[in-house]
């Protein structure tokens, strides 16, 4: 049993996408700031336990960074447009009269440290749930989410790596095409050589994809053997519609504010459930006519569920004291944020994971190869 | 095992079938060579054996193309995918997962292969060939040949009984090209694999091939199952096979083991002659001492990885001098530097008294400069035309002068093509002109004789030649030894970060049989490094073979 928990493996995408979410959606529940950070510090603490090797490894940082830039937005908007009146005014901006039928806006004006702490408010809690998303990529490699994808949904799965493995080859194509202009005598800046750059930047681009197509093609890629076609699409049918349920009773579980009994969503979770069974019901239709097999596929042990509980357990806490006055950050009249104790051994328990799932298996030190050297790619 | 019936394919553009009525049978089991010019056809000849043609390119096909009886006009590439496996030009661009144990699962992921068979399958594959220390290395760190290991791999994993592969060794330093021939000989000799396989680089692999299926440049093609009787008359030949036809040898040697044996006359009569002349074959040029540019203890370091460390060298004025080393090694950093398209961290770099990174516009393309490894970066205009009177007009050079010089390297192409539509070697010899054609002091070519056959190699070392006699100074990086011998005057090797050799290129090349060509394997210890330097020798005394054996 212990040996579960010590033996070097990665587990299963889905459990730490889970857990994720689980913290997301907390997170999603409040706006007080103190509530905010520690789910923060949650996630990073496992992060920084777990965190799979290699560039995906930074994704919880590049996120807080951004999560950063949302909170500096989100005031600026406040202060160029924010209608907010109640409270003392820190300051005034010279107010811009708008036409009557743009009433409602406000462009200028005075700025109250209400709404100003508002923002930030709402700033951070967007800022937290990006940070639980890029929490979720520093310990799962995108491209490991690719193997549970249901097989009806494989296509479109693929298509998804493709454009993310093209991205960073793009931006080196970018910089070498730059170089070659250079070469030739070019200007390499000015929106005519721009235009002229962009040129062998798509072209090479679509060549690319063309050699990777025929690739996926010879290789098997989309073989039907023999599947019926109406059967292939009511899988696909049922798998999409599936998603799209789960979607939405996601999205009732996030926003507080659709219709509920008791602080629990009407349309939450019986909209989950209905996704889940469309989805499964797709996925177990197109299992029973296998076109293709997984390698290694990732299993799902004990350690699996502790990290998922350990996500549902914060989850279903913030939501059942969703209307609770201290979820919300106070703003006026101003005071220090209160933490209603009981949420505090829920986000302890968040934290579980950097001890109760197995240590991430270490790679060998490999050495790059000179990137000018191998990048062979030649239009053929 | 392949059979062709009447096959007649053209694209949807032209009228002129790119192969016309080929009929072909490759038996079960049997390595067969593709050779021909290029542009005519063998990629497209490749891609008729699962039906990438026409199913994926378009066109039309007449006849019928079968392998193990089931024919392409029925079964698209997917459905072919368990009995014929491709790997491409640049086996990179076909790469689907990032992991090499992934990539080699793939194909079997898409064939359903049950999953117990698939574990197994990959650790056979992996074992077979070489890969068992690299299974969880992401791709993109891996170095040429591993990758084209990997992607013969990832096709042989699905157990096809044909392999298909599009110029497996052309881009790889000798060292990975022997790993990934060694690797395709396993497979034909364990496990009986039918494997069809084009290569310009016919001086690596015609001596593996059990029949040689010949191209004409009119598009008819023929098998002979006598590999060293198809080379008398092949379009394309190695310098063994030219050395063998000229002096008349039968049957043709294809391996330097076999021409050794059959030249054992012909060294004792190049040895009398040199001694009774007493005068080395090749004249030797002593380059002008005019200085072009000097690199003085010059570091570059990259990602906690030491690429050159403190490298001192000068290059004169009518030098051509050969960069060479491992894939990997720093030989594109190498001339990156001195073209100013990246920084030393420490050192410095001069080229006619100029900072390479500090020159622009007419001052950059007149003082130094550089054809990239991927020629295809610099080209943006919509036809030949256009780039060359670009070129022109940046270097103040009169109208037509680039595409002249085009035209002196290919004559036969339309200058209103699009430079996307031309083949490898013709957009190489454009980006040549182009950069060329403004008289350089210092010239730089990266890889420049990938994807060229014989002839567009010969005609690549007399412009080289030329601007060497000119007083311009020339440097490829390159592993072929062939232009090593025949274009260039001097050899710089690059290995762990330093300048381990700096040498004459005749005494190099009759020094080391890593830097040998050929003809001079074959002569050894005779000083001749080229066909023609022993064709200058005998015309000169009647006793040796004067015209081949005709």
């Amino acid at each position: 049993m212990i040996d579960a928990f010590t033996t070097p493996r990665l587990i299963h995408p889905g459990a730490w996408w889970l857990w994720a979410l689980g913290l997301a959606v907390a997170a999603a529940r409040t706006t007080n700031p103190l509530l905010l950070l520690m789910i923060a510090v949650a996630a990073g603490v496992v992060v920084a336990e777990r965190r799979v090797p290699g560039p995906w490894g930074n994704s919880y940082l590049a996120f807080a960074k951004f999560g950063l830039l949302i909170i500096a937005i989100r005031v600026l908007l406040e202060i160029f447009l924010g209608a907010a009146n109640f409270g003392p005014t820190l300051f005034a901006l010279p107010e811009v009269p708008l036409p009557e039928w743009m009433a409602g806006v406000q462009l200028g004006g005075p700025v109250t440290l209400a709404g100003l702490l508002q923002a930030i408010f709402e700033g951070l809690r967007i800022a937290v749930l990006l940070l639980c998303i890029g929490a979720a990529n520093s310990l799962v490699n995108p491209s490991r989410l690719l193997r549970i994808v249901p097989a009806a949904l494989y296509e479109v799965g693929v298509a998804v790596v493709v454009c993310m493995s093209t991205a960073p080859i793009l931006v080196s194509d970018a910089s070498r095409i730059r170089e070659a202009r250079r070469l030739r005598g070019r200007p390499t800046s000015g929106l005519r050589s721009w235009s002229q750059m962009a040129m062998p930047l798509f072209s090479g681009a679509l060549e690319r994809s063309v050699a990777l197509a025929a690739s996926m093609d010879s290789r098997g890629y989309g073989r039907t053997a023999g599947i019926p076609r109406r059967a292939r699409q009511s899988t696909v049918g049922l798998l999409l519609l599936g998603l799209v349920g789960m979607l939405i009773g996601l999205y009732g579980l996030l926003d507080g504010s659709t219709p509920g009994v008791a602080g629990v969503s009407v349309i939450g979770w019986p909209m989950l459930l209905l996704g889940v069974a469309l989805a499964t019901t797709g996925s177990l239709l197109a299992g029973k006519r296998v076109s293709r097999t997984r390698y290694r596929p990732d299993i799902w042990a004990f350690p699996e569920w502790m990290v998922v509980t350990c996500g549902v357990i914060p989850a279903t806490g913030f939501i059942l004291l969703g209307n609770d006055p201290a979820m919300s950050g106070p703003t006026y009249p101003l005071s220090w944020p209160e933490v209603p104790l009981a949420l505090v051994p829920l986000l302890l328990i968040a934290t579980l994971p950097a001890i109760l799932s197995p240590p991430v298996p270490q790679q060998n030190e490999f050495e790059e190869s000179d990137q000018t050297d191998t990048s062979a790619a030649v239009a053929a | 095992m392949i059979r062709f019936d009447q096959v007649t394919f053209n694209y949807h553009d032209s009228l002129n079938p790119i192969v016309s009525n080929v009929n072909l049978e490759i038996p079960e089991g049997e390595l067969a060579l593709v050779v021909g010019h290029t542009g005519t056809g063998k990629s497209t000849l490749l891609n008729l054996v699962n039906g990438m043609a026409p199913h994926f390119t378009g066109g039309n096909l007449a006849g019928v193309v079968t392998v193990a009886d089931r024919s392409t006009a029925n079964y698209p590439p997917r459905e072919m995918a368990d009995l014929v496996g491709v790997v491409r030009q640049d086996p990179a661009s076909g790469f689907v997962t990032d992991i090499v144990e992934d990539e080699l699962a793939y194909t079997m992921e898409s064939l359903a292969v049950p999953p117990n068979v698939m574990r197994r399958r990959v650790e056979e594959t992996l074992d077979l060939l070489g890969l068992a220390s690299l299974r969880s290395r992401p791709l993109r760190t891996l170095s040429g040949g591993e990758r084209q290991r990997v992607a013969i791999g990832s096709v042989m994993t699905a157990h096809p009984s044909v392999l298909v592969l599009d110029e497996p060794t052309s881009a790889l330093d000798p060292q990975a090209a022997e790993e990934v021939l060694a690797a395709i000989q396993r497979f034909v000799h364990d496990l009986g694999l039918t494997v069809l396989m084009s290569e310009h680089r016919l001086e690596r692999v015609v001596q593996y091939a059990d029949s040689v299926v010949t191209i004409t440049n009119d598009g008819e093609v023929w098998r002979d199952s006598n590999p060293a009787h198809a080379m008398i008359s092949a379009p394309v030949a190695p310098p063994v096979v030219e050395l063998g036809r000229w002096a008349g040898w039968d049957p043709l040697p294809l391996s330097i083991r076999d021409a050794r044996r059959d030249a054992v006359t012909l060294r004792e009569d190049l040895t009398r002659r040199l001694v009774s002349e007493q005068t080395p074959a090749k004249p030797a040029k002593r380059p002008t001492p005019e200085s072009v540019a000097t690199i003085s203890r010059v570091s570059v370091n990259r990602s906690n990885r030491v690429v050159l460390r403190s490298v001192d060298c000068e290059v004169s004025a009518g030098e051509v001098v050969a960069l060479m080393g491992r894939n990997g090694s720093g030989k594109s950093t190498f001339l990156q530097l001195l073209a100013g398209s990246a920084s030393p961290s420490a050192g410095k770099i001069s080229v006619r008294g100029h900072d390479p990174t500090q020159l622009a516009g007419t001052e950059l393309v007149t003082t130094v400069g550089l054809v990239p490894q991927e020629p295809a970066l610099m080209l943006w205009a919509d036809s030949v035309v256009e780039e060359c009177a670009s070129a022109d007009q940046t270097s103040d050079l009169p109208q037509g002068t680039t595409l002249a010089l085009f035209h002196r390297l290919r004559d036969d192409v339309d200058p209103q093509m699009h430079p996307r539509d031309l083949s490898e070697g013709t957009r190489l010899a454009l980006v040549v002109a182009l950069v060329a054609a403004a008289s350089p002091d210092l010239l730089l070519l990266d890889e420049p004789t990938r994807g060229l056959d014989y002839s567009a190699k010969v005609t690549l070392t007399e412009l080289l030649r030329e601007l060497a006699v000119a007083g311009q100074a020339v440097i490829v990086a390159t592993h072929d030894v062939e232009l090593v011998a025949a274009a260039c005057t001097r050899v710089l090797m690059i290995g762990d970060a330093d300048i381990v050799l700096d040498a004459e290129a005749s005494a190099a090349a009759t020094a080391s049989p890593v830097f040998a060509p050929q003809v001079a394997k074959v002569l050894t210890p005779l000083p001749f490094l080229t066909l023609a330097a022993v064709r200058e020798a005998a015309e000169s005394d009647p006793a040796l073979p004067r015209n081949g054996g005709e």
